[in-house]
């Protein structure tokens, strides 16, 4: 088993594989199935996140009403209007808006690597599917992609805002898809592993602080910045950039990061936003609390 | 290494709207409803660190109680657990402890009905994972780094003779194992990790062997 990411990179680049192959022949090995089996099995996930991108599109709102919508806005706004950031950017943005919007409507969604980040590999996946046109395997193997980078976090540091803050949750799920992208895209291993620096890199340090402790305020606007994060750094990889901070150390730094962060920013709901004039206004009314009592 | 399935990344797929506190908390429910083995008349759900500050808001009660009622992370019921667990005569008590714990999302829950009881301490380690770090006042001191079951057993000879025998005859190798009983001869428990992933089926011949009570796979 690859323990880090230069050891994924190096299983990849030494059998002249690529990171997805890397990831399903140690999946076949650890769970003891066929290769038939785990593609299938990629292919459910894969399925349920094309249904939750489709039904966040067709408009949905929260119970608390805190969140919904938004996607539905930002593709009405691509039809009407040419985006400054370009339209395969705000594409991935609204799909990764639609996919947890859905997920804070108590919909259906697969994990990747969160519920709370859910959008930010399908957001992009099916953004650069509109540009790229992969076959169904090549979609299949985005999601092991993503999953390999992801495996490496979540057993060298956390992948859960309670743990280390929303730079593990969102950040985590952002390097992911950057790594997923430059595969996609035809890019290397090692070009992989960079985009994953570049992105975690930019996440550093971000703290979880959701509003009423409801994943909606920020989580859904912070998956739509993940989502855009994830493809320029993809695009940096893809040009030949390099992250000066190897990505093992990225994740090592997110690490310490995480744990010297205080608990009142770890998804605790009393830090951040969370305790902003706004935020706790939003919180007693949704719950019927009475603001002077605390 | 705690994650070793890529769809431990890429997965669960599961009802919104968070892995730790909807997931991973409905699996440390269902655990402890595998545990017990059947539907309980009454629980108490204590929460600590996050889970008692937001337990609300994430849908944690809903999920433990859908854990409790034996459904799956991504059961559309979920939802609807406590109206359920209401309509089936399960009276549940929730406690916000203020206590800290070492993981922000832990939770204990006490279950049973007049045949007996059942304790167990989870934690929800992200993604949608679960373990269990207590069960009955024992402390499961594991690595977390291979598969694990948790046997229930009487303690009479030869029950662990025949749960190692049949772990033999399926080539799975045991890399670390512990034993210990309340009292002689009473209720007892057997902690096995192994290097090699147990197939459910195998689990289900375990517990058809004599003087084993129960069998649960302590991380899923």
């Amino acid at each position: 088993m690859f323990r880090n990411v230069s050891e994924l990179v190096e299983l990849a680049e030494t059998q002249n594989i690529s990171i997805s192959e890397v990831m399903i022949r140690q999946e076949i090995e650890v769970a003891e199935k066929t290769r038939e089996e785990i593609m299938d099995q990629m292919d459910r996930n894969l399925q349920v996140m094309e249904k939750s991108v489709e039904e966040g599109l067709k408009g949905v709102r929260s119970r608390s009403g805190l969140t919904g919508g938004d996607a539905v806005l930002i593709q009405n706004y691509m039809q009407d209007k040419e985006p400054l950031s370009g339209h395969l950017l705000l594409d991935a943005v609204s799909k990764a808006v639609a996919t947890n919007e859905v997920n804070a409507a108590m919909g259906t969604i697969c994990a990747t690597p969160t519920a709370g980040s859910a959008g930010v590999v399908p957001g992009t996946l099916f953004a650069v599917k509109n540009r790229l046109n992969p076959t169904r395997e090549q979609m299949i193997r985005y999601l092991f992609t993503a999953g390999a980078f992801g495996q490496v976090v979540a057993n060298n540091a956390f992948i859960s805002g309670a743990a280390g803050g929303c730079q593990a949750e969102v950040g985590s799920a952002a390097g992911m898809a950057a790594a997923a992208i430059v595969e996609m895209a035809g890019g290397t291993p090692s070009q992989s592993a960079e985009a994953m620096a570049i992105t975690l890199k930019n996440m550093l340090g971000l703290v979880c602080d959701p509003v009423a402790g409801l994943v909606e305020v920020p989580c859904v606007k912070r998956n739509a910045m993940g989502a855009a994060n994830a493809i320029v750094a993809a695009d940096l990889a893809l040009a030949g950039v390099k992250s000066r901070i190897p990505c093992d150390e990225v994740i090592g730094a997110m690490y310490r990061i995480g744990q010297s962060m205080p608990t009142a920013l770890k998804e605790t709901a009393q830090g951040g936003l969370a305790a902003t004039t706004t935020g706790r206004e939003l919180e007693a009314k949704i719950f019927g609390i009475d603001l002077k009592k605390e | 290494m705690k994650y070793r399935s890529v769809f431990d990344i890429i997965g669960p797929i599961m009802i919104g709207p968070s892995s730790s506190h909807t997931a991973g908390a409905a699996r440390i429910g269902r655990m402890t409803r595998k545990l017990f083995g059947r539907e309980p008349e009454w629980a108490d759900i204590y929460l600590y660190g996050s889970f008692a500050k937001t337990y609300k808001g994430h849908g944690t009660d809903v999920a433990i109680v859908g854990g409790i009622l034996d459904f799956d992370t991504f059961d559309e019921r979920i939802s609807q657990s406590l109206e359920i667990a209401k309509k089936n005569n399960i009276n549940i008590r929730f406690i916000e402890e203020d206590a800290l714990t070492d993981h922000p999302n832990t939770a204990r829950i006490r279950m049973g009905d007049k045949d007996g009881e059942i304790e167990l301490v989870g934690i929800s380690i992200g993604g949608g994972k679960a373990e269990i770090t207590e069960l009955n006042g024992f402390d499961l001191k594991l690595t977390g780094h291979h598969p694990a079951i948790l046997v229930m057993h009487n303690d009479k000879h030869g029950a662990i003779a025949a749960v190692t025998n049949i772990l033999a005859r399926h080539e799975i190798n045991i890399g670390h194992m512990e034993v210990s009983r309340k009292e002689q001869g009473k209720e007892a428990l057997m902690v096995i990790e192994t290097d090699q992933n147990i197939p459910d089926e195998l689990l289900h011949q375990l517990e058809q062997t004599e003087n084993i009570v129960q069998v649960v796979k302590i991380s899923v």
